[in-house]
């Protein structure tokens, strides 16, 4: 397959993954099985020239079905699925499913660096806020790669994650998981769903999820 | 394949709890950062504060009227700018909103999201504006149900479907143009004639099953589970029908983002803020520029340039 990233391209992330702290660790769940799995060539190229422009990045490449333990560790499910790993190999809950390519590499690389231990910029009694929610939260984030509005739902999903073990972010790419689009009723991005309950439509405020999250 | 955001670190360190600026500019789209680039080479003490870089930039898919730029993405416009201001170092207060706006004597008191209050001698409102709603029976039923408002977004939930795009301007032609690749069939129903430019409405020329309804009104959005179609009136004949259709993307503009300073300044009767010809409003002080105002043409470049007038107009104030 043909690079993804032009050096123009290459260039740009390079000099933003400069600003990474600790290393961090992509683990991709893909299948034997390509004919089944969009994309999953794609994104395994994705992470491969992502993690060639910064030292420490690095990725791995697992099977779902062979490698069957680690995903359910991971809550793995669906192919092409990712995880970031923060400097000490734990995992936080920050995952993609489906290739952050269009408007998403934007939450790609703001995932990169904010599982690297960049300052991700709130103030202290949001932060505060965050490390208070003692509950387990999954928060689902539906996209689609042409939507502007999207990465900003899906990078604060992904934050609330790092800074919280009991919350899970995770990025769902509407296209290309169509079954799950269809079960949660996405006609519309982003979509924000939180534990299965909550929908919110549209990129939110920091506020707007805690306040969701609080309510739980 | 990939479309960056100009995610580069803005100086924020200036916004502290308490602290007075020269103007504060709430609004980051075109207005509200040409404003502060303006400012900041005046030497001001300035600082943005906004939901989201850019503003309604991130609903248009392209641009081709900006001079300067032949054919542009809309959120690479939004980059550029953003570029722009980095350079000259502009803080920029990113992904809060503004609660509440007071005047203290004469200064004014913004107070955020996140729990700060900022003062400043003089305010730049430009917040824009939010998509209108047709304001029909079903709209809001449907909403994300098949009614959507962002084409950019939503259009590839509408693979092989038959689409209606509500609107006749040049958003409602984009709109038709973003939905090809995508939709088996566009419909086109707009109450009276077309208002895009002639360059739209030519390339509209060559899209094969394309219908267009002018002169129709639409009545109600009708659904079960979903949305299934539209009820509308013909306006020539006077009759009303149905039109079968999986999704509604409405493009009929935008209402004001005025709500803030509604208790401060004049405001027309559909709600936009009624400046003068130097941008300031009924309120000292205060000034508010680009799609909030109620100068008629909702342009970026006309925005852009209220956003340089305020700024030179808050100077002078200023400097006085």
């Amino acid at each position: 397959m043909a690079n993804l990233l032009n050096d123009q391209v290459k260039d740009q992330i390079k000099s933003h993954l400069t600003q990474m702290v600790n290393p961090v660790t992509m683990v991709l769940f893909t299948q034997s099985n390509e004919a089944a799995c969009t994309y999953c060539s794609e994104t395994a190229s994705l992470l491969q020239e992502v993690s060639g422009l910064n030292d420490k990045l690095s990725y791995e490449v697992k099977d779902l079905e062979k490698d069957n333990d680690l995903a359910t560790q991971y809550g793995v499910t669906l192919t092409p699925s990712f995880v970031m790993l923060d400097g000490e190999g734990n995992y936080t809950g920050v995952k993609f499913n489906g290739i952050p390519a269009g408007h998403e590499i934007n939450s790609f690389l703001s995932g990169i660096l904010g599982m690297s231990g960049a300052d991700p910029g709130f103030d202290t009694q949001t932060l505060d806020r965050i490390k208070k929610i003692n509950k387990p939260v999954n928060i689902k984030v539906f996209v689609t790669l042409s939507c502007p509005h999207c990465p900003g739902a899906v990078s604060k999903a992904h934050q609330l994650a790092m800074l919280n073990e009991h919350v899970q972010g995770e990025m769902i790419e509407a296209n290309t998981f169509q079954e799950l689009s269809t079960k949660y009723n996405v006609s519309g991005v982003p979509k924000i769903v939180i534990n299965d309950s909550i929908e919110l439509l549209g990129d939110q405020p920091m506020e707007e999820f805690l306040m969701r999250i609080e309510s739980l | 394949m990939f479309s960056f955001d100009v995610t580069q670190k803005t100086k924020n360190d200036v916004f502290v709890h308490g602290a007075v600026f020269d103007a504060l500019v709430v609004g980051g789209g075109p207005a509200g950062l040409n404003a502060a680039l303006y400012l900041v080479r005046k030497g001001k003490k300035v600082g943005v504060i906004t939901k989201e870089i850019g503003g309604q930039l991130h609903n248009t898919s392209e641009v081709d009227n900006y001079l300067g730029f032949t054919h542009i993405l809309g959120k690479d416009l939004s980059d550029t700018f953003l570029t722009h201001a980095n350079h000259l170092e502009i803080p920029i207060l990113n992904e809060v909103s503004v609660q509440n706006i007071q005047k203290v004597n004469k200064d004014y008191e913004v107070h955020i999201s996140n729990g700060m209050i900022l003062h400043s001698k003089t305010l730049l409102y430009a917040t824009g504006g939010s998509p209108r709603k047709l304001d029909v029976k079903g709209e809001m039923i449907y909403a994300n149900k098949g009614v959507s408002y962002c084409t950019t977004c939503d259009a590839p939930f509408f693979k092989g479907k038959h689409v209606i795009v509500a609107g006749g301007g040049n958003s409602a032609a984009e709109a038709v143009i973003d939905l090809v690749p995508w939709a088996s069939k566009i419909t086109v129903v707009h109450r009276s004639q077309w208002r895009a430019d002639d360059v739209l409405l030519k390339k509209l020329t060559s899209i094969e099953n394309l219908t267009i309804h002018l002169e129709t009104q639409i009545l109600e959005v009708l659904g079960q589970d979903t949305m299934t179609g539209l009820k509308v009136l013909d306006k020539k004949t006077n009759e009303t029908f149905d039109i079968e259709a999986e999704g509604l993307f409405i493009e009929i503009g935008t209402i004001p983002n005025a709500s803030l300073i509604r208790h401060l300044v004049q405001t027309t009767s559909s709600g936009e803020v009624i400046v003068n010809d130097t941008q300031e409003t009924s309120c000292e002080g205060l000034y508010a520029a680009g799609d909030v105002t109620n100068q008629p043409f909702k342009q970026i470049i006309i925005a852009t340039a209220e956003g340089a007038k305020a700024a030179l107009a808050m100077n002078q104030y200023l400097n006085q």
